[in-house]
């Protein structure tokens, strides 16, 4: 466990270095994960030690939405004066994201593998 | 310490302290989770959602502040990062899956990206919201840190922003399995990949839940959407306002 969690904070903080010394568009964690993959093809192999870890903690992947969700009680009045605006916005604009993008990857995707 | 048997002196001290925080955020969740597997994982009860609605009412009633919650939560909200990070893992076991539809996925992102910046300005701008909302909408279907840094660059509110980006990811989460199923659609790839573009780290929270496939790229899609986000709300915006 101790081994995967340095692995995965040596990535994300090569990450937040490399995007704010060159001030990119993405978030180090984003380009922590680009290392982290790049790490896993060179080595060819996922270790037991970082499938359990990284499945322990994707597995309570929601939990860490929590905090930062509780921040909406902060702006409850902004959102309460355009809360019609932003609900419509909010669902229709989710809807038709995802049918939009999977109707198009179903469409698109080469039937899959089974190997 | 005088007053021994105190209760308000015992919370006025455990209201400071960061344990407090962490612990309420953790039985929360917990409390979330149970009613969710309860109701046989059923999109509706959300466990952020759960979570998110017990904790604003206990810091409402007791009048801590979001600030003093959060000296704890952060513990929690610290991990987001190393969990990013780990999204690496899934996305090497199907990378060969990835590989072969990479022109299908770059095509699809693109496509799932530019519908979620029109379709949430061009409805709230229907429904006449401000501009400052118009603009911290734009780039609400990415994880925070890239839409609040969005938000920022095209004068929006980017900690209306935060918020509206977590909304977006329970929305998702509760609407997209529906949605999914009403379309027919039964491909995990194209189901994961719908999910993460619309509602990055919470939309790939339920697809992990669901089918690891579907958050492999769900993942990806996180990833790849942000990206895409960053590079067209400023194209967008630019064309809508002309």
């Amino acid at each position: 466990m101790l081994e995967t969690l340095t692995l995965l904070l040596v990535c994300q903080l090569i990450g937040e270095a490399i995007v704010r010394y060159l001030a990119l568009p993405v978030p180090g964690p984003v380009l922590g994960m680009v290392l982290l993959f790049a790490f896993l093809m060179m080595r060819g192999k996922v270790s037991d030690d970082l499938a359990k870890t990284t499945g322990t903690l994707l597995d309570n992947l929601s939990l860490l939405f929590v905090p930062a969700g509780v921040g909406v009680i902060l702006y409850a009045d902004l959102i309460a004066a355009e809360w019609k605006a932003i609900v419509a916005a909010l669902i229709v604009s989710t809807i038709a994201t995802i049918a939009v993008t999977s109707l198009l990857m179903k469409k698109l995707a080469k039937p899959e593998d089974k190997g | 310490m005088t007053g021994g048997g105190d209760l308000f002196e015992l919370w006025v001290y455990l209201s400071t302290t960061p344990l407090l925080g962490l612990t309420v955020t953790l039985v929360a969740y917990l409390i979330g989770r149970r009613i969710y597997e309860h109701f046989d994982r059923t999109p509706i009860a959300n466990p952020v959602l759960i979570a998110v609605i017990l904790l604003v009412a206990l810091l409402w009633i007791s009048d801590v502040p979001y600030r003093r919650y959060f000296e704890g939560a952060q513990f929690v909200h610290f991990l987001l990062g190393p969990a990013t990070v780990a999204l690496a893992v899934p996305l090497y076991r199907h990378f060969a899956e990835i590989k072969r539809n990479a022109v299908a996925i770059f095509v699809s992102i693109v496509a799932g990206s530019t519908t979620a910046i029109v379709s949430a300005v061009g409805t709230a701008w229907l429904f006449g919201a401000s501009e400052r909302t118009l603009l911290s909408l734009a780039p609400k279907s990415v994880t925070t840190p890239v839409a609040m840094g969005i938000s920022e660059s095209i004068g929006g509110f980017p900690a209306l922003t935060a918020v509206l980006v977590i909304l977006t990811g329970i929305l998702g989460a509760m609407f997209g399995t529906w949605t999914m199923n009403a379309l027919r659609l039964k491909d995990w790839r194209a189901r994961g990949l719908g999910m993460g573009t619309a509602a990055h780290g919470i939309g790939t929270a339920r697809a992990f839940q669901v089918n690891e496939l579907a958050g492999a790229f769900s993942s990806l899609a996180l990833g790849l959407n942000a990206l895409a986000t960053a590079i067209l709300v400023p194209l967008i915006i630019r064309l809508l306002s002309s």
